[in-house]
């Protein structure tokens, strides 16, 4: 199977269309995921005044019934 | 040909009161029974458990003199006109989308029960005392061993062999959860200090314990054997999956879904094969969720590794040779040929940075917060407040919701999902189920997922079988509703 997952990856690689569709949607992700790191910082700025004021007994209070 | 998959999902939600009384079986009836009256609707509508078959088992036996029947546990319990159930289940609240036809459908549903619970909240915030609050959250675990479930239910041929199936789809189970896990702060796994694993990929997959079984709540296996088709028996299935984590991510759940429906097409036209069948997948599911590098390799039957990648990598290239021979229209065309494009989107961006996919997958987005709040304030692993940030990216409090705030992309309007809190979808038995208890509440006594009960002051009461989940939708029964002005008018011309 070792070898089947190399010749299916390089079967993926090989396949120019489809690793260029995948390429460009990569770059996609990446200049997405920039906009979320700022995203992120500016959740990171503003979470305390979001977090529970007292957040560590809010999670110990936190006790659910098991279900399904 | 694979059978068109009408599908749906059912979401139980933790609930906790604040600063009143905290009884969990009560707070969800209150929940309920707020937004029913608020809504006026279906109030006088039961849940009718004639057909309901919990204990029955798939591997063909039933298990009645084994476990108690789970039904019984059921309080609350409403049809609401979007189609959709909501009751509670065991101790928690738990909607159950109607049925639809494609992954975008589950997400439209999904979203319009997230706004249900959101303005349940509110309205049963108003009957309790003042500074009282009932807050729910969208999770599957309180991080203190207790699991609840979001699960999947998809329409599947009864002559497709079960154990076929069962070990065609566990390699997709164990490994999907790289873009569907909601992460986790912690360790649940028995027997294992919370603080061994700082951080998961899964919320539910400590939980697993069989590979293959009937249980839900105690010993849970990844695939679950409820036999109950809530549909003719003679030709249908349904699987009913235990195995998600409940998802804040819209592009999550309509992967989840999407992709899950795709590969149980290509079970059904016996095109997946059994390359990828896993040598051990309980193990596995943990594995793949203590390791967020996604670098572990888990074991095949064949002998040799793969990681959760590369099973994927594998699912999907069996699916793009599917789709070219076969074509995808048992998932819906269009948006099935989308869930392949954004499959294709996920892993490739997963390979290259797992943090590049925080718009779309949970358990990304959640970790990034994690990290850059142990950075900033030099918090150990697994720190409390780090599992705070953990809860509150499910609450559904907006003002509290740490997902809302992430930079999660949507699918779907609140427009739409607001509308779908009291539309039934158009596409499935859901229409009429829906649209009778819109326009005929008076006269329904009694509405389950596969029949109606009419009372319409002749004897006997009228049951409605509803075994075909595709009839009953806006094309077959719309008109006639429209122009029916009474329920007696309606059973007339339907012929019942």
């Amino acid at each position: 199977m070792a070898e089947r997952i190399q010749k299916s990856k390089t079967t993926r690689d090989k396949s120019e269309s489809t690793a260029a569709d995948t390429d460009n949607a990569a770059d996609a992700v990446t200049e997405t995921g920039e906009k979320i790191k700022a995203d992120i910082d500016d959740l990171l700025d503003e979470i305390d005044d979001v977090l529970e004021t007292n957040a560590e007994d809010f999670v110990k209070s936190y006790v659910q019934k098991g279900g399904q | 040909m694979a059978l068109p998959k009408v599908l749906g999902i059912e979401t139980e939600y933790g609930i906790l009161v604040r600063g009143g009384d905290n009884n969990p079986v009560s707070a969800s009836s209150l929940l309920i029974n707020a937004y029913v009256a608020a809504q006026r609707e279906a109030s006088r509508v039961g849940w009718d458990y004639e057909d309901e078959q919990p204990t029955n088992d798939a591997r063909g036996y039933s298990m009645d003199e084994s476990i108690a029947p789970e039904v019984e546990t059921t309080l609350v319990n409403a049809v609401l006109t979007n189609g959709a159930r909501y009751y509670v289940d065991h101790a928690h609240p738990e909607i159950s989308t109607p049925e639809v036809t494609n992954a975008r459908e589950v997400v439209v549903w999904d979203r319009a029960a997230d706004e249900i619970v959101r303005d349940s909240m509110t309205y049963a915030g108003e009957l309790l005392d003042d500074g009282a609050e009932v807050i729910i959250h969208k999770n599957n675990s309180d991080g203190k061993g207790n699991s609840y479930g979001c699960h999947e239910n998809y329409l599947v041929a009864r002559e497709l062999p079960f154990g076929r199936l069962t070990s065609q789809i566990t390699p997709h189970f164990v490994t999907r959860q790289i873009f569907t896990g909601a992460g986790k702060v912690g360790c649940e796994l028995p027997g294992r200090p919370h603080d061994d694993i700082g951080y998961q990929i899964s919320q539910r997959a400590d939980f697993f314990e069989e590979e293959v079984g009937l249980e839900t709540t105690l010993k849970r296996p990844i695939v679950n054997t409820r036999d109950e088709p809530h549909a003719d028996p003679q030709k249908y299935r349904r699987l009913h999956v235990i195995v998600g984590d409940a998802n804040m991510s819209e592009v999550a759940t309509y992967l989840k879904v999407g992709t899950t429906a795709i590969i149980l097409s290509m079970i059904e036209d016996d095109e997946l094969g059994d390359d990828w069948i896993l040598g051990n997948p309980v193990p596995a599911i943990r594995q793949v969720s203590h390791d967020p590098s996604l670098r572990q390799t888990i074991m095949l039957r064949n002998g040799s590794r793969a990681t959760a990648l590369e099973v994927q990598w594998g699912l999907f290239e069996r699916a793009q040779k599917y789709v070219q021979a076969c074509g995808l229209d048992s998932v819906g065309a269009d948006v099935g040929a989308d869930v392949m494009a954004k499959w294709e989107q996920v892993l490739a961006g997963l390979e290259r940075d797992p943090d590049s996919m925080g718009h779309w997958v949970d358990w990304v987005a959640k970790k990034r917060i994690v990290d850059g709040y142990a950075d900033r304030h030099g918090l150990q692993p697994g720190a409390t407040r780090l599992k705070a940030i953990d809860l509150q990216y499910h609450d559904m409090r907006p003002d509290k919701c740490l997902a809302s705030r992430a930079g999660l992309d949507t699918l779907v309007t609140v427009d739409e999902a607001r509308r779908a809190m009291t539309a039934p979808p158009e596409t499935t038995r859901a229409y009429f189920r829906g649209r009778c208890l819109e326009k005929y509440p008076d006269d329904i006594v009694a509405a389950n997922w596969d029949s109606m009960v009419f009372d319409i002051g002749r004897d006997p009461l009228r049951r409605v079988p509803m075994m075909e989940p595709l009839r009953g939708t806006a094309d077959h029964v719309g008109t006639l509703i429209d122009s029916s002005a009474t329920a007696r008018e309606l059973l007339d011309r339907l012929g019942q």
